[in-house]
């Protein structure tokens, strides 16, 4: 680890402005010279393995006081970003409304990772590719533009299938963040001009050209808040994993359906472990809308949210799982039972 | 009696509380990081970014730079040491591969440089900064890599001396009415301790002291002091907790004498911390294995032909292997055996002991194909393993000293409740899941070293047991303080254990579970030689202590029926009768068998262990039986093993505590070894790429909800004084074939390569 300046912000203004003005000069966010800390379960680590270097760590955990609300709503759900984990997934309203959100937070990390953990710091979580993780491997277009992707024709049988390019496959990690992006949550950014909001979809970017821009927050911004609209109490988050628990998923999905007299209304579905940023299946769920469900329309919408994965040599397997996941997770949703 | 704590059967100690919990868990046992230098300087590591090669330079301006650094050693600044041969080879080091010699680069994470600072974060930033340019070669990284080369490890391992066989293989599996052929393979695996591969060392004058995790703090000293080019008697290792062994700190790796050298010429002690990821690469390792296996049986089931081929990775400069067809070709009646290991030379760091080294691989393929041959015979794999049960082994026609193999398969057997498996495979299922039931079984060889030991005691009962074995989260502080207690009949909060310090009497290697049988015989030894001393003084016209008189300070077996720990002895009378406030005796103890320089050899830090299959006249082995239920889930395909339950035969047990939570844990090790653990290699660079405790898998207790373990009563006087047969690498042999057998049984997919991942189910 590096010499680095901790500051504690006890507003947001201060957070932004400490923020802002140290990485005003730079790009991207990931590399900008002070970093926000929260729970530290990601940066800490990264930190210690030299890939991430700031100068300066602004602690906002101050502004849990503020941003760490959990307010149920009959019109929807409004998460503080300083929420942990925990808490979040421990709500009751949540479990019963959300329970997709709840069950992606409980499956995700370790009890103790997720108390420390918060919601803004694990959406910002990153990737796990093992090559962009130690800094002996020259090649990582993520770390060092230009360098190329050790992981492409390397050990990669935890990589992407989806939203990859010839830069990057580097798999997006989290869990949460395929709950939010299924139920078209809204992200609240704090930033030095005040306050705005976009659609969580919006806020992670596909490697592309640019794998090492992962995201459209710009320097001195924070998240506040998460708001879903609705209620999904017919929701769930399903995870295949090496280990029962304490592992990252090598394929999930995150189902929400709205099934009124045996016909879906609308439907939702997310996929985690194989794309590398949350990943809504939009021309899949399509599918589901105004059907009746059986197995083979599953199938058909596990079919059509793979229909542009690409393999490499060691997570090909991921498509055919991915797909079985998908389907298992509808079943799942369909016959769930729900309290009204 | 608690869960964790058996009700004692036959020829069982008393399952009392570890000696040293309460320091455990309250923090306060020391480790040997925790031990407190005087203004220390903090070491940390650059390790090699490439598997071969050459280093062309160093760019160390920016690593200077940083506020505290002191020095940066690197292959042209180093200091000169002496090469070490390998173990194998009559030496102490667990590879030949000496780092900071030259700029040459011979496997990947190799020490290429050693920062010196005034604080831990100095060293380590000042690491970061420090940057090499490399001509790199291409390197062979494992079995199907170009430039690699293959030869029998006969002839080029000193320790494996002989390819077993027995009649005439290829005639009978010829003629056999079933045959089995079937290829298995096994992963590369580290031990990864809990304690980092931390060394700190210290100088005073001419004498060394070492703090390191060590399972053999003679064999470390010793080798130390050989590289340093000073007297073994000037160095002191001490280390009175080891975070976890595994076999990784049983030889000494290069380390510990680059650390001391260099602090000697800093004239202050260093401490070295080295990250999970460098312990990846600068200790040993368990090497992938491949096996073919041929099994050829008459229609009831009777082995006729067995051949089990296996062969293994090591370095370019060291034949290691571990060579498990001792164990296989003899674990079963069978008239016709032959085998062959060979060793694969690749650009890698030296493998090295792992738990039940040869056991964990070579037995993975035997039991594998045993129960691949129960399908072809439509047998029940229990019973294949009946009719082939012997008390004779087939190559040398030597007895089993005792082998309650059988008797674990019917105990486990009924505990599991194998009654209830339906033997067709896919046969069972459970809402989601397919159900499966596999057995295995399990053996280790009973294996015992020279010991000595210093024993003194106080009129007033109070004890101190000196010992330089190691407390390596087994429980031998608990057993030894037990096996003085009740030789000395004296209580056993009075009994205080000293271990874990090379300036106490030489114990052997704490591996190959020889520790409790070598360590508690010596301690029973030197125990009855002070009841000789008292008898003598309370009953000087006593035969018995005429008897007692002869033997004293011999090393054979001690005078047993002079001074056996039932006849009562009125301690304090016999003080009174000496005349002193203490008495200590001191004594070496070794094996039936031992050759005569066996001494001379522990002394110096060569553990000779005599056991297993090459006794002169016997063949001593634990054995046990292993049933596991296994999941498989029909949509995502995880496999899950939510029972393990084990039955285990294992001589005398010292303690029923400490035992089942040695076997408890080996059959979590050994789940995991089938599903969870393995380290990844990047073929293109022979690099280890998951290596990290977040990638390298190991099971959570998620993972292990149900384990149960069962001891057998086992009574077995012809192997050592302590009756005791090794079981810490026990539980965890026979379970990685024990799971792809239930995988088979809930799939019907037969799985010969581990771990076994989800994408390898094809339901």
């Amino acid at each position: 680890m590096r010499p680095f300046s901790y500051q504690r912000a006890t507003d947001p203004d201060m957070a932004v402005q400490a923020l802002g003005a140290a990485t005003a000069a730079n790009n991207p966010l990931t590399q900008a010279a002070a970093q926000p800390l929260a729970g530290g379960t990601t940066l800490i680590d990264l930190m210690k393995l030299d890939v991430m270097r700031p100068a300066a760590l602004v602690d906002i955990s101050p502004l849990a006081s503020g941003w760490s609300a959990i307010e149920s709503k009959a019109d929807g759900l409004r998460l503080g970003a300083l929420a942990k984990m925990s808490d979040v997934a421990a709500h009751a309203e949540i479990q019963r409304n959300y329970p997709v959100i709840a069950n992606s937070l409980n499956l995700a990390a370790s009890a103790q990772l997720r108390n420390m953990a918060t919601l803004g710091g694990n959406v910002m979580q990153r990737t796990r590719c093992s090559y962009f993780r130690d800094v002996s491997y020259e090649n990582c277009n993520k770390r060092s533009p230009g360098s190329g992707c050790a992981a492409m024709d390397g050990v990669n049988r935890m990589h992407a299938v989806l939203g990859t390019s010839d830069q990057c496959i580097a798999a997006y990690p989290g869990d949460f963040a395929q709950a939010l992006i299924a139920l078209d949550a809204m992200v609240e950014i704090t930033g030095r001009s005040g306050m705005r909001t976009m659609p969580f979809a919006d806020l992670h970017k596909a490697p592309g050209k640019t794998p090492d821009i992962e995201t459209t927050l710009q320097p001195g911004e924070l998240i506040s808040a998460f708001s879903i609209p609705g209620r999904w109490p017919r929701s769930l988050y399903l995870k295949a994993r090496d280990r029962q628990s304490y592992e990252f998923a090598l394929s999930s999905a995150a189902v929400a359906l709205d099934v009124q007299d045996g016909t879906i209304r609308d439907a939702r579905v997310a996929l985690g472990g194989v794309a590398t940023v949350p990943w809504r299946a939009r021309e899949a769920e399509m599918l589901l809308k105004g059907q009746k469900f059986d197995d083979g329309l599953a199938q058909r919408v596990a079919d059509a949210a793979f229909a542009d994965a690409k393999g490499r040599q060691h997570n090909s397997f991921k498509i055919a799982l991915g797909k079985r996941v998908v389907a298992r997770a509808l079943q799942q949703a369909v016959t769930m039972e729900v309290r009204s | 009696m608690t869960a964790a704590a058996p009700e004692p059967k036959a020829n069982m100690g008393h399952p009392v509380p570890r000696y040293d919990a309460a320091a455990k868990v309250t923090g306060r046992a020391t480790y040997a990081s925790d031990m407190p230098l005087d203004n220390p300087a903090y070491a940390f590591l650059v390790t090699s970014a490439i598997a071969k090669g050459r280093i062309d330079g160093f760019g160390l301006d920016d690593a200077k730079a940083v506020r505290g650094v002191i020095d940066i050693v690197t292959h042209e600044n180093a200091p000169k040491l002496k090469e070490s041969k390998l173990f194998s080879n009559g030496g102490y080091a667990g590879t030949t591969i000496q780092p900071l010699k030259s700029a040459d680069i011979a496997h990947d994470g190799q020490i290429i440089a050693v920062v010196i600072a005034e604080t831990y974060e100095a060293a380590r930033e000042a690491a970061n900064r420090v940057k090499v340019s490399y001509t790199a070669v291409e390197p062979s990284s494992s079995f199907d890599s170009p430039g690699t080369t293959t030869a029998a490890a006969k002839g080029q391992n000193a320790q494996f001396k002989e390819d077993p066989e027995a009649g005439d293989f290829a005639k009978a599996f010829d003629q056999a009415e079933v045959k089995l052929t079937a290829s298995y393979a096994t992963p590369t695996q580290h031990h990864n301790p809990m304690e980092l591969f931390t060394t700190s060392c210290a100088w005073m004058g001419d004498n060394l002291v070492i703090y390191e995790g060590s399972q053999y703090v003679y064999g470390l000293k010793n080798g130390v002091a050989e590289q340093l080019g000073i007297d073994a008697d000037k160095v002191r290792v001490v280390n009175p907790y080891v975070g976890g062994g595994f076999g990784s700190r049983g030889s000494m790796t290069p380390r510990t004498a680059i650390i001391a050298g260099i602090a000697k010429r800093l004239n202050r002690p260093i401490k070295l911390v080295p990250t999970r990821d460098q312990g990846f690469t600068i200790a040993t390792y368990r090497a992938e294995t491949r096996h073919e296996i041929r099994l050829g049986a008459g229609r009831d089931g009777k082995l006729m032909a067995l051949r089990h081929e296996g062969a293994e990775v090591s370095s370019r400069p060291d034949a290691y292997c571990v060579g498990g067809t001792k164990t296989t070709t003899r674990l079963y009646a069978c008239p016709n055996v032959s085998s062959l290991v060979s060793i694969v030379r690749a650009d890698r760091n030296t493998p090295g002991f792992m738990r039940s080294p040869p056991e964990v691989p070579y037995l993975f393929a035997l039991e594998s194909a045993m129960d691949e041959l129960a399908v072809k015979l439509n047998m029940d794999p229990v019973e294949l393993r009946r009719i082939n049960d012997t008390t004779v082994e087939p190559i040398g026609g030597k007895p089993y000293t005792s082998r309650s193999l059988m008797a674990c398969f019917d105990e486990a057997a009924k505990t599991f409740g194998w009654s209830q498996r339906s033997p067709q495979p896919k046969s069972m299922s459970d809402g989601d899941w397919l159900v499966g039931y596999g057995c295995a079984a399990t053996c280790y060889p009973t294996q015992m070293a020279p010991s000595a030991a210093r024993v003194r005691l106080q009129r007033d009962g109070r004890t101190r047991v000196e010992i330089a074995g190691h407390e390596i989260g087994t429980g031998a502080y608990t057993v030894i303080a037990q096996t003085a207690s009740e030789r000395l009949g004296v209580p056993l909060e009075k009994v205080a254990v000293f271990m874990g310090d090379s300036d106490l009497p030489p114990a052997p290697v704490a591996g190959g579970s020889n520790s409790t049988a070598s360590t508690c015989s010596a301690v029973m030894m030197v125990c009855d030689q002070i009841r000789q001393r008292l008898f003598k003084a309370v009953m000087p016209g006593d035969s018995l202590a005429d008897k007692a008189k002869e033997t004293v300070g011999i090393s054979q077996t001690p005078s047993t029926q002079a001074a056996k720990s039932d006849r009562p002895l009125d301690i304090e009378k016999a003080f009174d009768a000496l005349g002193v406030g203490v008495v200590e005796e001191y004594g070496e103890w070794k094996p039936e068998g031992a050759p005569l320089d066996s001494f001379k050899a522990m002394h110096s830090g060569h553990a000779r262990l005599i056991g297993g299959p090459e006794m002169k006249d016997k063949i001593a082995y634990a054995f046990g039986a292993e049933f596991v239920e296994v999941r498989v889930n029909r949509f995502t395909h995880e496999i899950r093993c939510p029972r393990l339950v084990g039955a285990f035969a294992a001589g005398r047990i010292m303690n029923p505590r400490t035992a089942r939570s040695q076997l408890m844990g080996g059959l979590i090790w050994g789940m995991s070894s089938a599903l969870l653990e393995a380290t990844e290699i990047d073929e293109r660079n022979a690099r280890y790429v998951n290596d990290n405790l977040a990638d390298y898998l190991v099971p959570v207790n998620a993972d292990v909800p149900n384990v149960e373990v069962i001891l057998l009563s086992e009574q077995d006087e012809q192997i050592n004084p302590a009756g005791v047969k090794g079981l810490g690498e026990l539980a965890n042999v026979g379970t990685n074939a024990a799971i792809c057998n239930a995988i088979y049984h809930a799939t019907g997919q037969r799985i010969r390569k581990l771990p076994v991942r989800l994408e390898n189910i094809e339901v």
